[in-house]
């Protein structure tokens, strides 16, 4: 068996991702629309909050995916200081919208969530407003790739950038456990406890089930989409250097 | 389609606004995917040709 480190080969990578990517895709389309309908269609409404319930199907998923990309732009930003992999910094560079569009999701279905059920649109909550900053944070690490001439010395900043937004990345997910405090609730699905039905405060399956589905649906669309948008950064470096070569002949 | 009673405008707003960027992600990500892949295959075409 190869190391893990053969895929540091752009090559390699393109090659492997080109032959995973159209299952990849069709799994994460069959997971999502699946997922989705099945939320949206065959759940009841919830005797608290109605059918907003259904907001769940977007709004958690994304916002794990806000957290987790960043966590993997954080893996691969390390890898590109400690080991100079450049596959690794482009696919921290890819992975960089599609977190910011999770974000963007997990806030927009929040706010549409919040104001019926909380009475508001907004509040400056710990997990509200730390998610907000780590939003910001996509918003310059995206600037700051496409400010920078140099692919390395881009890379270098932006991996510098990804370890300091990791702290809010980090806040985002624990900023109701560290505070206590706010409007928004605490973990209710992923809780392990809560997983082996042993809690008050346990999901119902008849929502659970489908929410693992659009999660399953949501992470693997990010998987697929990371690789097509890690190919295309790929070729978008090598034809740099080919243009920066034609034009010193 | 659900009953989906006084909330109907929260909840469709919700898919309606979360499908609209995912799709869009989707299809500005193969559209650039295909764009540098054409402009690439261009370059190196270029470059064979020149010598």
């Amino acid at each position: 068996m190869g190391s893990i480190w053969e895929y540091a080969n752009p090559k390699k990578f393109i090659a492997t991702t080109d032959r995973l990517l159209p299952w990849v895709s069709a799994l994460a389309l069959v997971a999502l629309v699946g997922g989705l309908i099945w939320g949206f269609f065959f759940t009841p409404d919830d005797y608290k909050q109605g059918s907003t319930v259904k907001i769940i199907y977007l709004h958690v998923p994304s916002a794990l995916m806000a957290i987790n990309a960043w966590m993997m732009m954080l893996v691969a930003s390390l890898i590109w200081i400690v080991r100079r992999h450049h596959v690794s910094a482009l696919a921290a560079r890819a992975a960089a919208p599609i977190g910011a569009v999770m974000t963007l999701i997990a806030l927009i279905t929040g706010a549409i969530w919040g104001q019926p059920m909380w009475g508001t649109w907004w509040e400056w909550d710990p997990r509200l407003t730390s998610f907000l900053i780590l939003f910001l944070f996509y918003l310059g690490y995206m600037a700051l790739w496409a400010a920078i001439e140099n692919d390395d010395t881009a890379a270098d900043l932006t991996s510098i950038l990804c370890l300091v937004g990791s702290v809010f990345a980090i806040l985002s997910r624990y900023a109701v456990n560290f505070w206590n405090q706010g409007l928004h609730q605490g973990s209710s699905v992923m809780r392990a406890g809560a997983m082996m039905g042993d809690t008050e405060e346990r999901v119902s399956n008849v929502y659970a089930v489908p929410l693992f589905v659009c999660i399953a649906g949501f992470i693997l669309l990010f998987i697929a989409l990371v690789f097509l948008r890690t190919q295309t950064e790929i070729r978008a470096r090598r034809m740099r250097a080919l243009l920066a070569r034609e034009r010193m002949n | 389609m659900p009953d989906l009673g006084k909330y109907a405008e929260a909840v469709l707003s919700s898919y309606v606004l979360s499908i609209l960027l995912i799709v869009a992600m989707i299809v500005v990500s193969v559209r650039r995917s295909r764009k540098v892949k054409a402009a690439l295959e261009e370059i190196e075409k270029r470059g064979k040709s020149n010598g």
